[in-house]
């Protein structure tokens, strides 16, 4: 039971830092139009930059400061030079042209860094745990995770909903020639919308560094996962990115724990060891097949184009 | 039921707080050009849209030859005699004239799970073609590249492929949208030829086409029918020369 | 679509003829290593055609492609090892699940278009790819060697390089003849209309989705086949053939070849694989090299090798 309730909490975990990558390509997706498959670059950027300005400067907090700032200039930097010949482009020219990205990327971070990977320390402070039930005992970092992501929503929520920006951005959404009518300088918006991505993207990797992983390619696998997130919560919602995400994340998780178990219930020990990791893989992609089945255009699918 | 090819009954669509069709209610008789006009933001694309199946009425009923089609796909619909032009031409730009009128005739010939034969070399598909442009006086262009083609032949196309499907039904989406006076002057000739054959909806802004072609019109007014009837009587009707033809009328008179 | 002399055909010509001469080459010179590689780029080549089926032709980008390819090597080497190493059986096999990936990942993406369709299909693959490794009897993550190659009695010697080799170019052709017919006759007109103007062609009478979708399985049916020649070339399987950048590099053959064209994804293939060797030989970080490529590519050159090459009056 306790193991089961750890498991749940690990699931929303996974599912907030699903739920910041997919927002970022929910909204860049939804103001430039952009198919952004490099997003998972950025992540994996993210992590890399807290783990070497951490070990630098010995301090977890200021190596955080510092890689969201370094990842917002190579997000911008990555607008300017690259995303912006892309906007108004077919959507194949946009798989392409990203798709060379992640593997300059890759292979840039493999020249800096090595292939080795990278480990990033937490602070001894947050070495505890946390007593969240009577008798339930959750690590303290993984607490923060889940909250800071929370908080970094509500601020997401806020931006969008409750400032000019945010308001630009849903204009720009909805009717991009339009707000550009209104001489509202759509470059620069749109290059803010991009870091504000990468930045979503950088911070989830810095996040979730300490306890998964640093290493190349990382991006991407869970990309995929932030795709399918996305694909079951409905294309250009925030609100089904933010409720798919826990559903995909809680699956994910909870799944892989508990499936082999069960397997075991029904089929040999060595069946079950063996077919347990494949099956438990296929989860959330089945819960995506069985949401293409029902309602193609997700959960949560925003009006309009 | 009736002798009506299309009956209408009680089509309703909203869009979010927007009422595009309220209750309409209409029939039209075989071989009948039913007019259906109104100012813009009517709701007219939207009943073609619904009739044709591309949009799903919130309530109400549609019959095409007393068989009822509300829940049927375009495509079905297409199948069992009802034709389309749209508004904005749409045709298959990368192919020739001959090309996209040949795709009409072949999906109304059988069905197209044939993976070796040449379709341009089937003459069961082009003869047919042919013969639909040759009526429209087209077939000298049939070889052109439908992307060099002037805007009046793009709109002559979109009928030539409606017509290539065989239909009992013609929706006309205002096919003489954007055109000039001369080939305005055809377009009603062509159409006035087709009359008898086909049983045709028409939606128009163009005026003296509508009045030299309906054998009927109904005004269509924020969704709503304000008045249906012949010709004249809409010419007389006091609530439409208000709400529509008041200007029209004072550049004629 | 006049069938002239057009300066692509005569390079492909050109490009064909000379790899039906490498055994020879190899023979001569006693190294196999050009043969090997050009087997290679005909087997992805094969794989690359049939994707530009659906997505040239079709308008249907599949960013999980690359499954088929792993799906007919598993296929072959999971029997190998569970002792069926009779191509008669295996093949068949290979395509029968092929098809049936096919037919149910299609049935499913084809609900959706543009880019929700990339993502599911990116998706699909992943989650094939994840399975694989998670097949710890066939190699799991590190894959498995296979041992014997298909056999097929009398009839043919798999791992005579040679013929293996004629194979390979044999099956390329048939493919491309194959896809060459289906794109002109009467169900390629559909699938073509659909991806010019998929609206008008419901309007008109055609239930768009049934021919889309048979389309798929065809593409995904070919691609098995590169897929089971893969396996009996490399003579290993492994979850790899099937990650997604393998997908991309598809797409990338599609593009760089010229997706308007049946022969284009050759050319591509070429022209990527060579690409690959070359930067590889010059230096191991090879791919901060060709991802850029990629951009300009798309950036610059968006006919592909084919539109440079219109470009040349003949």
């Amino acid at each position: 039971m306790l193991y089961f309730i750890e498991q749940c909490l690990n699931g929303v975990q996974l599912g907030m830092l699903l739920f910041l990558l997919a927002a970022g390509l929910t909204l860049i997706f939804g103001i430039m139009d952009l198919v952004n498959l490099a997003h998972g670059s950025l992540y994996m950027i993210g992590a890399y930059f807290a783990a070497t300005f951490a070990a630098l400067t010995g301090s977890f907090v200021a190596g955080a400061v510092m890689a969201l700032l370094a990842t917002l200039v190579v997000g911008i930097a990555v607008e300017v030079i690259a995303m912006r010949r892309l906007y108004g482009r077919d959507h194949l020219d946009h798989v392409l042209g990203t798709f060379g990205l992640i593997l300059f990327f890759n292979e840039l971070v493999r020249l800096i860094w090595g292939p080795a990977g990278m480990t990033l320390p937490l602070p001894s402070q947050m070495l505890t745990a946390v007593e969240v039930l009577p008798g339930v005992y959750y690590p303290l970092y993984r607490l923060v995770i889940i909250l800071s992501t929370l908080i970094v929503a509500l601020l997401l929520y806020l931006l969008v909903m409750r400032t000019r920006i945010g308001m630009l951005i849903r204009a720009g959404a909805s009717n991009r020639e339009m707000v550009a009518a209104l001489g509202i300088n759509i470059k620069l918006l749109f290059t803010l919308v991009f870091g504000l991505g990468a930045v979503l993207a950088g911070f989830a990797g810095m996040m979730q560094a300490p306890i998964l992983t640093v290493q190349i390619g990382m991006g991407e696998n869970i990309l995929i996962v932030a795709f399918v997130v996305i694909i079951i919560g409905g294309i250009g919602s925030i609100r089904g990115a933010f409720v798919a995400a826990i559903i995909v994340g809680l699956i994910d998780t909870v799944g892989r724990a508990f499936l082999p178990d069960l397997l075991r219930m029904f089929l040999s020990n060595n069946a079950a060891s063996s077919a347990g990791p494949a099956l438990s893989s296929m989860l959330i992609y089945m819960l995506m097949a069985a949401i293409l089945v029902v309602r193609p255009e997700g959960l949560f699918s925003a009006s309009s184009r | 039921m009736t002798d009506a090819v299309l009956q209408v009954e009680g089509l309703t669509k909203r869009f979010g707080g927007v009422l595009a069709s309220d209750g309409i209610s209409l029939a039209v008789p075989r071989g009948e050009l039913h007019a259906i006009i109104g100012p813009n933001g009517a709701g007219k694309t939207t009943l073609i849209g619904q009739l044709a199946g591309e949009v799903a009425p919130d309530s109400g009923r549609i019959w095409f030859e007393n068989l009822d089609i509300t829940r049927l796909p375009s495509w079905r619909r297409s199948k069992l005699g009802l034709a389309r032009s749209f508004q904005i031409t749409s045709l298959f730009s990368d192919f020739t004239v001959l090309d996209n009128v040949a795709l009409a005739v072949q999906a109304h010939a059988g069905h197209s799970f044939q993976f070796w034969r040449k379709a341009r070399e089937e003459t069961s598909l082009r003869e047919p073609a042919r013969a639909v442009l040759a009526r429209l006086g087209l077939l000298g262009r049939a070889d052109v590249l439908v992307s060099t083609l002037s805007h009046g032949e793009h709109r002559q196309i979109e009928i030539a492929t409606a017509l290539a499907t065989g239909p009992r039904l013609l929706l006309l989406d205002e096919p003489m949208a954007g055109m000039g006076p001369d080939e305005s002057a055809r377009m009603v000739k062509t159409l006035r030829d087709l009359k008898g054959d086909l049983t045709i909806m028409l939606i128009e802004h163009d005026m003296e086409a509508v009045f030299a072609l309906a054998d009927r019109i109904t005004v269509l007014v924020y969704g709503r029918i304000i008045a249906s009837g012949t010709p004249q009587a809409i010419r007389g009707n006091e609530q439409v020369r208000q709400a529509y033809l008041g200007e029209q009328e004072s550049a004629d008179a | 679509m006049k069938a002239q002399f057009r300066p692509r055909d005569v390079v492909v010509a050109v490009v064909l003829a000379g790899m039906a001469l490498l055994p020879l080459h190899a023979a001569l010179t006693g190294n196999s290593f050009l043969m090997s590689l050009c087997t290679r780029i005909i087997i992805l080549a094969m794989a690359a055609v049939s994707l530009n089926l659906i997505m040239g032709f079709g308008g249907m980008v599949s960013f999980g492609h690359a499954a088929y390819l792993g799906i007919g090597g598993y296929v072959v080497g999971i029997l190998a090892k569970e002792g069926v190493d009779s191509g008669f059986l295996q093949w068949p096999l290979a395509l029968a699940a092929s098809a049936l990936f096919a037919l149910a990942v299609g049935s499913l993406s084809l609900r959706t278009r543009g880019v929700y369709f990339i993502m599911i299909t990116l998706a699909f693959t992943q989650m094939l790819y994840y399975v694989a490794i998670g097949l710890d009897r066939y190699g799991g993550d590190d894959g498995m060697t296979i041992y014997r190659r298909s056999q097929f009695g009398g009839l043919l010697d798999l791992s005579n390089r040679t013929a293996f080799f004629y194979l390979c170019l044999a099956l390329l052709l048939l493919t491309t003849c194959l896809i060459w017919r289906i794109v002109n006759s009467r169900f390629g007109m559909v699938i073509r209309g659909a991806r010019s103007n998929e609206r008008r062609m419901r309007a008109i009478g055609f239930p768009t989705y049934r021919y889309k979708l048979v389309c798929f399985v065809i593409a995904g049916t070919l691609c098995g086949l590169a897929g089971v020649l893969l396996a009996n070339h490399t003579d290993f399987i492994n979850p790899a053939m099937m990650h997604w950048t393998r997908s991309g590099d598809l797409i990338v053959m599609a593009v760089l070849g010229g997706m308007g064209t049946v022969l284009g994804p050759v050319l591509g293939a070429l022209a990527l694989l060579v690409l690959e060797e070359v930067l590889s030989g010059v230096t191991e970080y090879w791919q901060i090299i060709i991802g850029p490529i990629f951009l300009l590519v798309v950036l610059f050159a968006r006919g592909g090798i084919d539109g440079l090459l219109g470009r040349i009056r003949a």
